[in-house]
């Protein structure tokens, strides 16, 4: 069974002034219909780029898509012709973005961002598109909705705006939804609200759902499976249970052990030494071995494989089975 | 939004006074004899110099002067000359000229410099991009009257004869003054260009141009309809407010074309030492402007929803 | 507001937009310890770029022009011969002669002093004026800023042209010769007062842009003074923009002396400036294009000098091209 979206072996490039910065070195990932992964990493390594490169929104020059491939359905995206891939867009895959206010257009109302999806790209008249909006806008409970859907992006709260965009990205009735920081920008209480939202969403639609994150929080409660990346690798991939019952790969140790835990007041804060790469110059061996408390020779001078540690689980990382069954 | 004009009018209105009044004192207050020459080498006879201080209020001191005489204005009477000639029917006769004037400059200045602007700010290198830099700087450094000079040799009767130069005296068709209206939008023209084109590259790597993209827009939707809408606002508040500059800077196309409009008629007032001509010619000017202003900011909250609101 | 009808001043327009953008000098400001960065960095980038370096070149020649005119030509620029009335280029008088028989080319030289100094002395002017009204108006309480805005509204609703001859002719009736010094003194003058609104509105809201700055509330919450604050914390944050529109006015002046000298009410013989040349050229334009193409020639080139300039200084400073 082939999965909905696949992701294989992807390389991509920066070429700027300054030098050539490898964004992407390897990842690979799958999402099927009904489920969601989700991505996890620090800023740059990778899980925006990644989704972008999807979606073939990457500005090129100066982003280059030097390797692999990119599937949905089977179907090779990176060698598919301009015309198709904007097929795509919205109607096989739709994005949204963290920042709501940036990301919706500030001078057409919320409503004419929506029904543009259904006019142009299903034909539908005036008088429809403007009722499926509204409809649409109900579906992300948005109150008095007949009345918002004339109004602008700008007179909508942070929640009630990122609620819009998603109704967006619903409209032409997508089968996979990527959601880059959804929530980042809102408030903790608003934060769950927007995830439960879509959960719910996919469930009903059985949509693929991709979530990017840098929150460990929000992907507990969410996620079915994890992927996590660094320096624009995947190195562990695993059943959300797995992972934060038994994390597999030392960067994903020091992450869980650096939330801040209620049953353990009053000890130090732990946090992960030293910064992520630049990635102009990523160090050889091992991306994390700078950092890695469990740093030996090997790691210094061996990229790492990718260790399987069960069924659609693995981890780059040379001592992996050792990491695994740590926990 | 109602709250919104009415502020911007209180604004206004001192502001106008205060411009006027300045006028006002700079023709008549500091001159000290506004009868000096008027009357050939000799003085003039005192009947005269008597009745024409009754006519123009020269003994009330000038606040009260400059009140009386805005308000004639506001009624629409802008008083006669020394000679009897009333203002208002030479600046009916003369405006129309240069209001036809700004509005093909207006024209070809948007025209030209939109596209031009548009083209290269899409595509920020290559060939048709420098040449539009290059082209801009030149125009914008050229004083307008050297531009108009060189132009109506080279494409006027004398070079290629493109243009017929001769401007009718009194009534110009459109025709006639597009070459002039080239040379008064020039400089507005180089700097829309320059604007669009920034405006343009800059709002390309927006983030709601990324999400009309990620919708699967086509690309002349994302940058005819997405990216335009926004970035053409700067570009049309200016235009906006150049409508009012060109008509006061008209004075030097005028001259160099031989055009009968409003620098004509002040010129003269100089001339002929007609100081109502000239107070009366800047005040509308002034007043123009000043109401092309106000438009224009309601016509930014047209086009910009976010400052509906205030 | 300057009007583009004046070729010159129009230039001011674009030259204050040009600039919006470096109100936002935010970067500099987190570098207040070493505000030097910015410029070191700036003089750096410019250094290198070749439009930066001719056109400064192409100052510093006119400059030394200027200055010196004796080195560039030996002819004596009043020396008149009516024999070489209107005569062409040629190898003796590279730009030809005009209506009274004065070498055009000498004339062109020793013009630039003029010419310069009207441009300098206006910008320094306008760059004073409207700088502190700026300054006071972006710090100050409200009501005063208010007041100032509507007083450079007031300047600036004048457009520049109409203003100039106004205001030209009020002091100057057409038939009087007011002496070099005099006339000097009051296009300076005049364009100075057109133009001071557009200078003190660059500075007003790069003022208060950086009156937001954290750093200047910490200060402020040390208790310092608000002169201190004015000149040691605003102050260098506010240059940068300024010093842009200073660098394209200096240019836009030069051109608007040249166009009130074309209208008859800038300078006039006896002195002699680039501006007064082209003036003189009017009526014989058919027939002798020589004469007012040379002078109008250093007119643009070197106008063009100063905007390339001030658009490569505004580049390098630009925070937001790092």
């Amino acid at each position: 069974m082939t999965a909905l979206l696949e992701v294989e072996d992807l390389h991509v490039e920066f070429r700027t002034r300054d030098g050539v910065a490898k964004v992407l070195n390897g990842v690979g990932y799958h999402v099927d219909a009904g489920e969601t992964l989700a991505v996890l990493g620090e800023s740059g390594s990778g899980k925006s780029v990644t989704a972008q490169t999807i979606m073939g929104i990457l500005d090129t020059p100066p982003a280059f898509v030097t390797k692999g491939a990119i599937r949905f359905h089977g179907e090779d995206l990176l060698t598919a012709s301009d015309d198709r891939r904007r097929d795509v867009r919205g109607d096989g895959i739709a994005m949204i973005f963290q920042d709501a206010l940036s990301a919706l257009n500030p001078v057409f109302t919320v409503g004419f961002q929506i029904e543009e999806q259904l006019r142009i790209r299903r034909g539908m008249s005036r008088k429809d598109a403007r009722a499926r909006a509204v409809e649409l806008l109900d579906l992300v409970k948005i109150p008095n909705a007949a009345n918002r859907v004339r109004e602008y992006p700008h007179q909508f709260s942070g929640g009630m705006r990122q609620r819009a965009m998603i109704a967006m990205s619903l409209a032409l009735d997508p089968e996979m939804l990527i959601a880059d920081e959804p929530t980042t920008a809102l408030d903790v209480t608003v934060q769950a609200q927007i995830m439960d939202l879509l959960r719910e969403i996919q469930v009903e639609r059985e949509m693929g759902l991709i979530l990017i994150t840098h929150d460990l929080g929000v992907v507990a409660d969410v996620a079915d499976r994890i992927a996590v990346m660094y320096a624009g690798r995947i190195i562990e991939h695993a059943d959300v249970f797995q992972l934060f019952r038994a994390p597999g790969h030392p960067y994903t140790e020091s992450l869980l052990e650096s939330l801040p835990r209620l049953d353990l007041k009053g000890q130090e804060l732990k946090t992960i030494k030293g910064l992520p790469p630049s990635l102009t110059n990523i160090p050889p061996g091992c991306p994390f071995h700078p950092r890695c408390p469990r740093a030996v020779d090997v790691c210094r001078t061996d990229v790492p494989a990718n260790h399987r540690l069960g069924l659609d689980r693995t981890s780059a990382c040379h001592f992996a089975e050792e990491v695994v069954s740590r926990g | 939004m109602g709250r919104y004009v009415l502020r911007r009018l209180l604004q206004l209105i001192p502001v106008f006074l205060g411009t006027t009044f300045i006028i006002y004192a700079l023709v008549w207050a500091i001159p000290q004899d506004p009868f000096a020459g008027k009357c050939g080498q000799r003085a003039c006879p005192e009947s005269y110099v008597a009745a024409m201080s009754e006519k123009f209020h020269f003994d009330d001191p000038l606040p009260l002067q400059y009140l009386k005489y805005m308000g004639n204005i506001l009624t629409g009477d802008f008083g006669d000359t020394f000679s009897g000639v009333s203002v208002g029917e030479q600046i009916g006769a003369a405006y129309p000229t240069t209001v036809k004037l700004a509005v093909v400059a207006l024209l070809i200045e948007a025209l030209i410099g939109v596209t031009a602007g548009v083209l290269t700010g899409l595509r920020k290198q290559g060939f048709l991009d420098n040449l539009v830099l290059v082209s801009t700087l030149f125009l914008i450094s050229l004083p307008v009257f050297v531009t108009g000079f060189v132009l109506r040799l080279y494409l006027g009767p004398q070079g290629l004869d493109l243009f017929d130069v001769g401007v009718d005296a009194t009534d110009p068709t459109f025709g006639q003054l597009i070459l002039p209206g080239f040379v008064l939008g020039s400089t507005s023209m180089a700097y829309v260009a320059r604007l669009t084109r920034s405006s343009i590259a800059e709002n390309r790597h927006a983030d709601y141009v990324r999400t009309a993209i990620a919708k699967g827009q086509p690309t002349r939707r994302v940058v005819g309809v997405h990216l335009l809408r926004n970035s053409l606002i700067p570009v049309i508040t200016f235009l906006g407010t150049d409508l009012g500059s060109l008509m006061g800077g008209a004075v030097v196309t005028e001259g160099v074309f031989n055009i009968n409009g409003i620098g004509g008629l002040i010129f003269r007032g100089i001339q002929e030492k007609e100081g109502i001509t000239v107070t009366g010619v800047v005040t509308m000017l002034v007043l123009v402007y000043l109401l092309m202003s106000l438009v224009v900011d309601l016509l930014y909250a047209v086009l910009d929803p976010r400052i509906r609101y205030e | 507001m300057s009007d583009p009808g004046a070729g010159g001043a129009g230039l001011e327009r674009a030259a204050a937009a040009a600039v919006g953008d470096l109100s936002r000098v935010d970067d500099s400001a987190q570098r207040q310890g070493k505000p030097r960065s910015l410029w070191s960095d700036a003089w750096g980038e410019l250094r290198r770029k070749p439009t930066f370096i001719v056109s400064l070149v192409i100052i510093l020649v006119v400059v030394v022009m200027a200055a010196f005119p004796s080195l560039f030509t030996s002819v004596d620029p009043r020396a008149a011969n009516l024999d070489n009335y209107l005569k062409k280029p040629s190898a003796d008088a590279w730009f030809g002669y005009d209506v009274q028989g004065y070498d055009v080319y000498a004339r062109a030289i020793y013009g630039a002093r003029a010419s310069l100094l009207v441009g300098l002395f206006s910008t320094i002017l306008t760059v004073l004026v409207g700088s502190v009204v700026g300054i006071f108006a972006g710090y100050a309480k409200t009501w005063i800023d208010s007041l100032l805005s509507r007083v450079g509204d007031i300047f600036a609703g004048v457009p520049f042209v109409l203003g100039a001859i106004v205001i030209l002719t009020t002091f100057n009736s057409p038939t009087e010769n007011p002496s070099a010094v005099r006339i000097i003194t009051q296009v300076v003058l005049s364009i100075a007062a057109l133009s001071w609104p557009v200078s003190m509105r660059i500075m007003r809201s790069a003022t208060l842009v950086a009156k937001q700055q954290d750093y200047v509330k910490a200060a402020r919450g040390l208790g310092a003074s608000p002169l201190r604050i004015v000149f040691r914390h605003l102050l260098p944050n506010t240059v940068a923009p300024v010093l842009v529109y200073a660098t394209i006015a200096l240019g836009a002046f030069i051109g608007a002396e040249a166009t009130l000298a074309f209208l008859g009410i800038g300078l006039r013989p006896p002195v002699v400036s680039w501006g007064v040349m082209i003036s003189e050229s009017r009526d014989y334009f058919q027939a002798a294009p020589h004469m007012l193409l040379f002078p109008a020639g250093f007119v643009t080139i070197t106008v063009l000098a100063f905007v390339v300039l001030g658009d490569a200084v505004r580049d390098a400073l630009d925070p937001k091209s790092r």
